[in-house]
């Protein structure tokens, strides 16, 4: 679908329909925002070219790759499924994501993962300040290195850093990469394509669990 | 811990997003230069959804000669006669846009201000010096593009804005970009929390302000930290000690443009480069209108750090 003569609300009318299958490419997205968004099916779609805000928001069982960089909120809400920016990707990428994967193959600015409730996010360059802000659930991985503020306020969502970090958020610590870690963020790197690292280069930060009233008889409901 | 004050911390940086455009073009050569009131209307165009209650730019272009200033002009009178006032002030042709006109004169730009604030009290100076021309008026941005003739326009370097009104009313006078000294212009996203308190310290220090607004004392501040000597990028890292609030800055002077975030990063901002031109914007949509803007090397701007370009000057 190219979007220089067919309406945006078109192309996602028509990856909204209860029939939708196969692989769509998006032509001219010329930064266009909420681009394939709110999908609810395992299709393929091409972006090719920038995308602008909420791209692929809220997305569910569809891959969806952006051949370029992507706006403010990229896969927000995303459910499940798969999204892969090949350039980077502006503020809060992967926000309130509850599953699924958000793969950047350049870096991502301010408040990557912000209250992630179980998404897995696989950054191959770095992140902005404030990154996993009030993270819940799921994992953060940075090739690169990590702005300010690391995991301020963070629940229960695991991050792994393999450059620098310039500072922790509030009740973030770095902690053990133990066995256990090191076979989940292997397998994360795996599914995200990213062979030029190995998971022992990384180091594990997550909650000190001193800012919220948590009992870990119930982690298993977080 | 409670969901309340989760909500809230996590709104407040989602929601951050919206309000006001702010776009700039500097062009690197003759082809974007001829046509950079073009280029410059349809990047406003695209941010027209982000600020509908006013529009306003600004236009580095045809430096008066030595000798000579540049002085923009608005009226709230349809029917100003503005071939009278150029002849009162032995003036050339006044070149008129919309409600507003451009005035070369033979003279000082601060005696000619001073002059025509005295004889025309009703007038109201826009901008003042050898290249910046400022139009802005309340109402969406594509009237204002039209009634302004703004796509026949050349220039250097031009800025535009498109507001959603927060801290001033939609006037005239509250619309972007601010200028409070000489060839200096800002256009800012964003709202200020202490402008009350630092615009009668900067009163106090001989800067003039026009209206209540919270950008225009940050053009303030600017002009008074440049007549003091600071470099432009000196003043620029001086807002992020000085200035308390969210801000994505663009400013104009006569050789060149200069973007600025807070370091917190709240509003958005873009840039881009090619051989050609370099443009910063709210949102990459105003930037995808530009020629060559795919193969652009395209980037968000760092929190607190300023991003300068600077005209050469032709020896």
């Amino acid at each position: 679908m190219d979007l220089a003569q067919t309406p945006l609300r078109e192309l996602n009318a028509a990856l909204h329909a209860p029939d939708v299958a196969g692989t769509w490419r998006v032509l001219n997205p010329r930064g266009a925002h909420a681009l394939a968004v709110g999908i609810d099916a395992p299709v393929e779609v091409e972006i090719d070219g920038h995308a602008g805000y909420y791209c692929a928001g809220m997305n569910k069982h569809a891959t969806v790759r952006v051949h370029g960089n992507a706006g403010v909120g990229v896969a927000e809400n995303i459910m499940s499924g798969t999204v892969v920016v090949d350039g980077n990707a502006s503020q809060s990428a992967g926000a309130s994501g509850r599953g699924g994967m958000l793969v950047i193959r350049g870096s991502a600015s301010a408040r990557c993962g912000i209250s992630m409730k179980g998404v897995d996010i696989v950054v191959q360059g770095s992140v902005g300040h404030m990154s996993a802000f009030m993270a819940q659930r799921g994992c953060l991985v940075v090739c690169g290195d990590a702005g300010d503020a690391l995991g301020d306020s963070i629940y229960e969502a695991r991050l792994y850093v393999r450059g620098s970090v310039a500072g922790l958020g509030a009740d973030c610590i770095e902690k053990e990469l133990r066995d256990e870690h090191e076979a989940e963020l292997g397998a994360l790197l795996e599914r995200a394509g990213v062979t030029d690292c190995s998971a022992s280069e990384f180091r594990r930060y997550g909650s000190a669990r001193r800012l919220y009233n948590f009992d870990v008889d119930h982690a298993g409901e977080y | 811990m409670c969901a309340q004050r989760h909500w809230e911390c996590v709104g407040r940086c989602l929601d951050s997003i919206g309000v006001c455009g702010i776009a700039g073009l500097f062009s690197k050569s003759p082809g974007v230069s001829e046509r950079l009131g073009l280029h410059l209307s349809e990047m406003l165009l695209q941010l027209s959804d982000r600020g509908p209650d006013s529009a306003g730019v600004a236009f580095y272009r045809d430096p008066a000669p030595p000798g000579w200033s540049k002085v923009s002009l608005f009226s709230a009178d349809p029917r100003q006669d503005w071939a009278g006032v150029a002849t009162a002030l032995g003036a050339g042709e006044p070149e008129v846009h919309g409600s507003h006109a451009v005035l070369v004169v033979e003279a000082e730009a601060g005696e000619a201000v001073e002059w025509l604030r005295e004889r025309y009290p009703e007038l109201r100076v826009m901008s003042a010096g050898e290249a910046i021309e400022i139009y802005k008026e309340a109402g969406r941005p594509e009237r204002f593009v039209e009634e302004f003739g703004l796509s026949a326009l050349s220039g250097s370097h031009a800025l535009g804005h498109t507001r959603m009104a927060t801290e001033s009313r939609v006037t005239t006078d509250g619309s972007h970009p601010f200028s409070t000294g000489l060839d200096l212009c800002l256009v800012h996203n964003g709202s200020l929390s202490n402008h009350n308190r630092l615009r009668e310290t900067l009163r106090a220090e001989g800067i003039e302000f026009q209206t209540e607004n919270d950008s225009e004392v940050a053009a303030g501040y600017l002009t008074w930290r440049l007549r003091e000597g600071a470099s432009l990028e000196q003043a620029l890292e001086g807002c992020l000690d000085d200035l308390d609030g969210f801000y994505t800055f663009a400013v104009g002077t006569k050789e060149g443009f200069a973007v600025l975030r807070d370091p917190i990063a709240c509003k958005p901002a873009v840039m881009a480069e090619t051989d050609d031109w370099v443009a910063m914007a709210s949102e990459y949509r105003a930037i995808a209108v530009l020629p060559g803007a795919e193969e652009a090397a395209t980037w968000e701007p760092e929190p607190g750090r300023v991003y300068s370009w600077e005209r050469t000057p032709v020896p």
